[in-house]
């Protein structure tokens, strides 16, 4: 389906019509068309080729989903195609469940992005007092979907001086799907978040994250997302760095098989001086599968002393598999650290020999090896609860694979 | 029973065994020796099972079972235990996980109960004592950051945990100070009993001091040219292996 037919289903229009703003993002999107590969971000990821396949329309009301909804180890909020469902969530002192109402967007908005303002209705709006530890939330996305539904979610994160939050955000579901959360963070002077997701949908649903993070001095955002799930996958964030001494760090590791299609980029703008940007991206492409990362660093004029980091591997399981990646720094301060990295390979039949020649059997031997290729990734999830949600996905993504 | 019997093997179309033939009867130590590419390192790996080597011909069974049929992994459940001459790193792995892992895989394939992470960190922590091993060696990952004498360490403390019938320990000694020398000896030695062979493959008589085996064998040019009680490591040391290809 196009974007225009798309908008132009009733019920579509009648919500985008309630609102000049809304108008306003569903006409830049109409503008553009989905996303294709003659657009330079999306140059790996052809959306509009899945996207044109499927029937689009609004999500039908959250069924009783209650069996869907994964086990979590705290507070959570849940979201059932695109719903809030109060009787499976926690109400939480911090949080506003809100109707959303976008507001004026300007020309420079991503395409995705448009799409979710133009017609996301619900979010979570976090908004975490100067100086208070809000602990760990689950925030799950549950998409049940009997047709083509567009679920869009729109979540705003706001941590003010010093305060600290850790979000545990699990995405998942059946059927076929665009789920197209967008999240709008905002770290003023030291406040610490920790953002651990984990994108596992339905094995016929496209998933495309938009997230815009603002960090103040000394803040910092941690994250980490796992991609098991989807055919069509984009995990995209934008971090800017805005004042002097604040910390990023967008790890990522991907396990995607079949013809499955998982794409990461990154946009980490140090606007400020002293700044440090980390990521360890790692793909784990079985076969046919096909992953992308695109990771830019912008360093600007005044980001002197910046420190970035970027280290992206793959390893490839079959023949089949493929690897796009794409680095690229930006670079107009002078006094600047930043190193970039790629590396792509098989097991390590040395490696494997060791494992077997121990007694451990062949699979059991290439499982460990790949979990143990995840870890460096891994390795900023302190946080137990998250640690779990990840552990249990990569043996579940296993033990579905068996490769 | 180890029984060799007319054992050729060829690397990338290279032979590098031309028939070898050679029984360690359980309970006994045989040492084999011989010089630089004599076949040493291929012989202990045709027996464990590495890809990429070509047998061409003959037998080698244990304890009845056909060993060059069976996986690697099966050998190891069989009791076969290979001792790397270059212990492989495992980036990620904590070797505690590592070990007991290989242990349970072990116990289940010879059908006796798994090990749960306490009784498994008491004999491993027993086994570490013993070998003077530094207590972190368990957290730390596999051979990763270790030093040469510490990644023999790790393969002799792998050895008395999965307890084999018989282990190939290859070139072992190499890398090894006298007192570490002295440690991997004292935990081969342990093992030595009635259901224990090994066959120790060695470049130097120094280990054959601590490890007194009970046959010497000579390797060279891919055949054994030579046999002869543990009194042959002395003669050997004394004269080299000059004139023993040619026999």
């Amino acid at each position: 389906m196009t974007v225009d037919t798309f908008f132009d289903r009733s019920d579509v229009a009648s919500l985008v019509g309630g609102s000049v703003h809304r108008e306003a993002a569903a006409s830049l999107i109409r503008s553009q068309g989905w996303p294709t590969r003659r657009n330079e971000a999306w140059h790996f990821t052809d959306l509009n080729a899945r996207l044109r396949t499927l029937d689009l329309a609004l999500p039908a009301p959250p069924p009783d989903a209650a069996s869907l909804v994964p086990e979590t180890t705290g507070p959570r909020l849940v979201f059932v195609n695109g719903r809030y469902v109060e009787g499976l969530s926690h109400s939480l002192p911090f949080v506003t469940l809100r109707a959303f109402e976008p507001g004026p967007c300007g020309s420079a908005i991503l395409p995705m992005v448009a799409l979710n303002s133009a017609i996301a209705t619900e979010g979570a709006a976090f908004e975490i007092a100067e100086g208070s530890d809000a602990g760990v939330v689950f925030l799950v996305s549950v998409a049940d979907a009997t047709y083509d539904s567009v679920i869009s979610l729109r979540h705003r994160i706001v941590l003010q001086a010093d305060a600290k939050l850790t979000i545990v955000e699990i995405a998942q579901g059946r059927g076929v799907y665009l789920h197209n959360p967008v999240l709008e963070i905002e770290l003023a002077a030291g406040a610490v978040l920790k953002h651990y997701r984990l994108q596992n949908e339905s094995i016929d649903a496209v998933h495309v994250t938009t997230i815009l993070v603002d960090i103040g001095t000394r803040a910092q955002y941690e994250a980490f997302t796992l991609t098991c799930g989807a055919k069509l996958g984009r995990n995209e964030i934008h971090a800017s760095l805005r004042g002097p001494n604040a910390d990023v760090h967008l790890n990522a590791a991907q396990l995607l098989s079949g013809v499955q299609h998982g794409d990461i980029t990154t946009v980490v703008a140090h606007h400020a001086p002293n700044c440090s940007s980390r990521q360890t991206v790692k793909s784990v492409l079985a076969g046919a599968a096909r992953g992308v990362f695109q990771g830019r660093i912008e360093v600007d004029r005044v980001a002197q002393k910046t420190d970035g980091y970027q280290m992206n591997q793959a390893l490839l399981l079959s023949p089949d598999a493929e690897i796009d990646c794409k680095p690229e720094l930006e670079i107009f301060a002078d006094d600047v650290k930043c190193s970039h990295g790629a590396t792509i390979g098989a097991l390590d039949p040395e490696q494997l020999f060791y494992l077997r020649s121990r007694g451990i059997p062949e699979a059991e031997a290439r499982a460990i090896l790949i979990r143990a290729f995840l870890d460096e990734a891994l390795e900023p999830v302190t946080d137990h609860a998250a640690r779990e949600v990840f552990e249990t996905a990569i043996t579940e993504w296993w033990h579905r694979n068996k490769l | 029973m180890l029984e060799i019997k007319g054992l050729t093997a060829e690397i990338e179309g290279k032979e590098i065994l031309r028939g070898i033939d050679l029984a360690v009867p359980n309970g006994e130590i045989h040492a084999i020796m011989g010089p630089n590419g004599a076949g040493k390192s291929t012989l202990s790996y045709v027996l464990s099972g590495r890809d990429g080597y070509k047998v061409t011909g003959g037998s080698v069974t244990f304890d009845g079972h056909d060993l060059l049929a069976m996986e690697p992994e099966a050998r190891a459940a069989s009791g076969v235990f290979l001792a790397f001459q270059y212990p492989v790193e495992l980036p990620g792995v904590g070797n505690a996980n590592f070990i007991r892992t290989a242990l349970n895989a072990v116990r289940r394939a010879r059908g006796e109960p798994e090990l749960d992470a306490v009784a498994f960190l008491k004999e491993a922590r027993t086994a570490i004592k013993a070998l003077k091993m530094p207590d972190d060696m368990l957290k730390r990952n596999v051979n990763v950051g270790f030093s040469g004498g510490e990644k023999k360490r790790n393969e002799i403390l792998q050895m008395a945990l999965l307890k084999p019938s018989l282990a190939l320990l290859d070139e072992t000694d190499s890398g090894l100070d006298i007192d570490a020398l002295k440690i991997v000896s004292d935990g081969v030695n342990a093992l030595r009993g009635p259901n224990f062979s090994a066959l120790v493959i060695t470049h130097y008589q120094r280990l054959l001091d601590h490890i007194v085996p009970d046959r010497v064998h000579v390797l060279a040019g891919g055949k054994i040219v030579r046999s002869g009680g543990a009194d042959l490591a002395l003669e050997l040391e004394a004269h080299g292996y000059a004139g023993l290809e040619a026999a």
